[in-house]
């Protein structure tokens, strides 16, 4: 077997906390579409059959209720459920499921929706025999007004600075801004290898990762490292230029002894020297091939360990970790795949005006002379008479009454709308009862439990 | 009758059923043809051919006259051809090495003459008719020349891809084995319409499936490794092969009632087929895979397939330390001899084994210096200059339009190869004739090095025939920002050749340095033929 799947849904959904207090964020409805039935469905496409599904118990209890989920996901998901109040990062989630993981891995997030092909980033995978291969994406500014916010304030995001080389494939150096406290350092052993690098921000990453068996051999070891894309990533690009990485000109035997007296890292390096290297040695050796040019070094300047990346120039590439994303992909996923607009079970009455780029759930009522434009409308909704919505989310079993008039919102699961609500720019937390003739705008409406977190 | 190119069977049973049909003419004809055969098997190809000029026109007198006989005839004719594409198939393998098979096709001619012969003479109490007779006399000399090769002459299928049968032919063995198809890209110059032409940037592994299953992962990366060009270079591509059959090798489980040694072969042919979509296979990973399919074909029954296994895999370890590592440094050894202190010599692009060469000549502390020449769109002869630099060689860096200025100073040239054809010509990267014609010119003597794995019994005189055509968007370069060719496609008599090798006639090769000793190029049949006693 090639590659094996494992597909991280155990994820809080930290930066959404209005919307996933009740519904954890993998199966929060996009397009009417639980969010990790994206990358399941991109994996299926792609080709694979089995995925290994990181969770928590509560997801699994959902995932074996949605409807979507059994019957148009074909693969065979492996569950694996780990308790719901350790901390655990993505690294500590691999390191927990390492028996299971005979191959190499492409790992996913559950909040990726794509239509990015995979076969970019995994030929750069195979084709030169990378320890790493990522997928980044140019960032799109969301331009939907997102509900609750206070006034024009964007919270700083902070920035990633991507280092590739000439070709763009790659990947030198990354760092968040976050790490970097007087400024951006790069090391002259890098410089002296590459002394073309571009440096980009404005990336997304979108969390989609092909590892070596030998990474997740060394994580178990090194148990220090708890995130992938914090932690484990950084490492290894920066881990490409070190000196014990670079001792190809020594014989193997000497490089094995010295390597042998350092500790703690050593292991990643003896973990990647894979089985018959001479032959792959000779056949480099022979091939005039040289990935760079104008310094005396072989293919990759001799080292073992070598990080690639593919950024995405066009496309659709969005992680749903914020709630403007999430406003964003429920407006752009729909385009993804050619599904009617309005699901055939929906009872929609003749005189109501459905706008072409708005989806109706399965099971929903539409009464008469309501007005759906660029909204998505969830499973079991009903819609009473006069209703105006516009540029909307409302999730699945939400009842909105007569006269209301919702713009710009988002209304979570089994709400309900009194008649004649006025709400702009809203964000109505689950099972919320909005009270008759209430004019709300820009609020963030939860319950009083919600409130209590902090 | 108008058989063009009978075969020997087939005219067997032809003049069994002349003589059954016709009656008591054919006995006098037949004799005096039997005769003529004789005489004619003696002499050489050009009498044959006389005869085949003469024949046809005899034919054509003949055409008329069988009108008497037309069912029968047609009968005959359609009798014929199954026999003749039945009986094709004998002499076909056979017909595959003309020039070393002349000899042996004779015997078996005067074999069949005999036979013929003694059929005829029993049956030729009645007599025959006037007409077969003089035919058949055409027909019999025009036989030894075209049994060599059969009626329908078997091209392979990769240069053949202006023919849409044999297109359809392709698809339906890749859709048998499950290997997506790869379709060619751009427009291709009319003189090599008949080659595949791909584009790198729509690579094969678009269309599987990403975990592969159907082709072993291994395989896969060896294809992309091919497309992308990171393993270039005919040893390299080799030993890369070699390696990545013995992963197969290793992973293979026989299915139940199977024979390991049947089995693995058909396990093998899609992913040859697929290695050959990435990237059409050169002359030594062909060598290498009849190889591999001989030794595997070898096993015995009753071995266990752990013992089969690691047999193989030691069989594939012996075949690269002897034919390319070993035989690498016998070849340095003998042209290190010819390497003399202030020697100038020119190499062209990046030859595994000519830097090899060059390296350990400096090793052995012989005082030289080297000239680099290079061509785009690869310019693989920067690679050279980096390896021969780090050695410590003091190297000159020239492109091959300045060839003839550096000539007059350079006393030696050594080329690398990648195929040795068995008449003598030598398959190399397109450049490689050039330097050979004006190093004639300047009367510079020119030593090709190729080890004796990369000797194939192909036949080719020009470089169109069979060649590979790289993507032609190679050709694009940007300068300062601006790529002039960068709507070539729109551009509608505008057609972009990226060919990859050429052939050098023997006569513009001094001396072929093998593993074997120092040849003449001429002598590379025997080498073949020598090889195949051995094998």
């Amino acid at each position: 077997m090639e590659l094996q799947a494992v597909l991280m849904a155990a994820g809080g959904g930290s930066r959404m906390m209005d919307l996933t207090y009740n519904t954890p964020k993998p199966m929060l409805p996009v397009g009417n579409k639980p969010l990790m039935w994206y990358p399941l469905n991109l994996l299926e496409r792609v080709g694979f059959e089995e995925v290994i599904v990181i969770t928590t118990k509560e997801v699994q209890k959902m995932m074996s209720t949605d409807p979507k989920m059994k019957l148009e996901v074909k693969m065979k998901l492996d569950v694996v459920c780990i308790p719901e109040d350790t901390d655990m990062g993505t690294a500590d989630a691999l390191r927990h499921i390492q028996q299971k993981i005979k191959t190499d891995i492409l790992v996913m997030s559950c909040d990726l929706i794509t239509d990015a092909a995979l076969h970019e980033v995994v030929d750069l995978f195979r084709a030169h025999n990378a320890t790493l291969a990522m997928m980044m994406s140019k960032a799109h500014e969301f331009t939907e007004t997102v509900p609750g916010q206070k006034g024009k304030k964007k919270t700083a995001e902070q920035r990633d600075f991507v280092g590739v080389d000439e070709s763009g494939k790659r990947l030198l150096f990354m760092a968040n801004e976050a790490d970097l406290e007087e400024g951006l350092s790069i090391r002259k052993s890098i410089m002296r290898k590459h002394p073309r690098m571009h440096i980009k921000t404005g990336l997304v990453d979108a969390h989609l990762y092909c590892l070596k068996k030998s990474v997740v051999d060394f994580l178990a070891e090194n148990k220090s490292i708890s995130s992938i894309r914090g932690e484990l990533v950084p490492y290894l690009v920066r881990k490409q230029f070190s000196k014990a990485a670079n001792s190809q000109t020594t014989k193997d035997e000497a490089d094995e002894q010295s390597q042998k007296q350092k500790d703690g890292n050593v292991n990643l390096d003896l973990h990647i020297l894979s089985r018959d290297e001479p032959l792959l040695q000779l056949a480099q050796d022979y091939s005039c091939w040289n990935d760079h040019r104008g310094d005396m070094s072989d293919a990759y300047h001799g080292g073992t360990l070598r990080c690639y990346v593919h950024i995405m120039e066009q496309g659709l590439c969005y992680r749903v970790n914020t709630l403007a994303a999430y406003i964003e992909a429920n407006r752009l996923a729909p385009k993804l795949f050619e599904e009617p607009a309005v699901h055939p079970s929906a009872v929609v009455s003749e005189r109501c005006l459905i706008g072409s780029d708005s989806i109706i759930g399965a099971g929903g009522q539409i009464a008469e002379k309501t007005s759906i434009k660029r909204s998505t409308i969830g499973n079991s909704v009903t819609v009473k008479e006069k209703v105006k919505v516009t540029n909307s989310i409302v999730m699945h079993g939400v009842t909105i009454e007569e006269g209301c008039n919702i713009q710009g919102s988002v209304i979570c699961s089994n709400a309900v709308i009194g008649h004649g609500a006025d709400l702009k720019y809203c964000l109505v937390g689950n099972g919320q009862r909005i009270e008759p003739e209430a004019e709300r705008t820009n609020e963030v409406i939860v319950g009083s439990d919600q409130l209590m977190e902090i | 009758m108008a058989d063009s190119g009978v075969t020997d069977g087939a005219e067997k049973k032809e003049d069994i059923t002349r003589v059954k049909n016709e009656g008591k003419e054919l006995s006098k004809e037949e004799k005096q043809r039997l005769r003529k055969e004789k005489k004619s098997q003696k002499k050489n190809k050009e009498k044959k051919d006389e005869q085949d000029a003469l024949a046809s026109e005899r034919e054509k007198n003949c055409a008329p006259s069988t009108l008497s006989q037309p069912a029968a005839h047609k009968a005959e004719t359609a009798a014929s051809p199954p026999v003749q594409a039945a009986v094709s198939e004998p002499p076909a393998p056979a017909a595959a090495a003309p020039p070393a098979d002349k000899p042996a096709k004779s015997k078996a001619e005067l074999k069949a003459e005999r036979r013929a012969r003694q059929e005829a003479e029993r049956a030729s109490k009645p007599g025959k008719k006037g007409d077969p007779g003089p035919q058949s006399t055409a027909g019999k000399p025009k036989a030894p020349p075209s049994e060599l090769q059969p009626v329908v002459k078997r091209l392979p299928e990769h240069v053949q891809v202006d023919n849409p049968e044999v297109l359809k032919k392709l698809a339906k063995k890749l859709e048998r084995q499950q290997i997506p198809l790869r379709s060619d890209y751009g427009y291709k110059v009319s003189l090599f319409s008949h080659l595949h032409q791909y584009s790198r940037k729509a690579p094969l592994t678009q269309q599987l499936s990403i975990p592969s299953t159907v082709i072993h992962p291994v395989i896969v990366r060896l294809g992309l490794q091919y497309s992308q060009g990171i393993v270039a270079g005919s040893n390299a591509r080799s030993v890369a092969l070699l390696h990545a059959f013995k992963q197969v090798i290793r992973d293979y489980v026989t299915p139940p009632n199977e024979e390991l040694s049947r089995d693995m072969v058909n396990k093998l042919k899609p992913y040859i087929s697929f290695l050959n979509q990435c990237r059409p296979l050169s002359a030594s990973m062909g060598n290498a895979i009849k190889y591999i399919k001989k030794e595997i074909s070898n096993i015995p029954s009753q071995c266990k397939e752990e013992e089969a296994k690691t047999k193989l895999q030691d069989c594939i370890d012996r075949y690269i330390r002897e034919k390319i590592v070993l035989a690498a440094r016998a070849i340095s050894k003998y042209a290190i001899e010819k390497i003399s202190d202030g020697d100038v010599i020119l190499v062209y692009g990046c030859s595994s084994l000519v830097n090899h060469i060059l390296c350990e000549a400096s090793e052995k502390r012989r005082k030289f210096r080297v000239i680099v020449v290079d061509s785009r769109p690869r310019l693989e002869g920067r690679e050279a200059l980096r390896r021969l630099v780090k050695h410590g060689i003091s190297c000159t860096y020239v492109l091959i339009s300045a060839l003839s200025y550096v000539l007059p100073e350079v006393s030696k040239v050594f080329l690398g190869a990648h195929a040795l054809l068995a008449n003598g010509y030598v398959m190399s990267r397109v450049g490689t004739s050039q330097i050979a014609l004006v190093a004639k010119a300047f009367n510079v003597p020119v030593l090709v090095c190729c080890e004796t794995y990369k000797f194939c019994e192909r036949v080719q005189t020009d470089s169109f025939v069979s060649n590979e055509l790289d993507d032609p968007d190679d050709l694009m370069v940007t300068r300062k920002g601006k790529t002039q060719l960068e709507g070539w496609q729109q551009v509608s008599q505008l057609g972009l050749l990226n060919l990859v090798y050429d052939v050098t006639p023997p006569d513009f090769v001094d001396l072929v340095i093998t593993d074997l000793g120092m040849i003449p190029c001429t002598s590379v049949p025997v080498v073949l033929r020598v090889k195949n006693v051995d094998q």
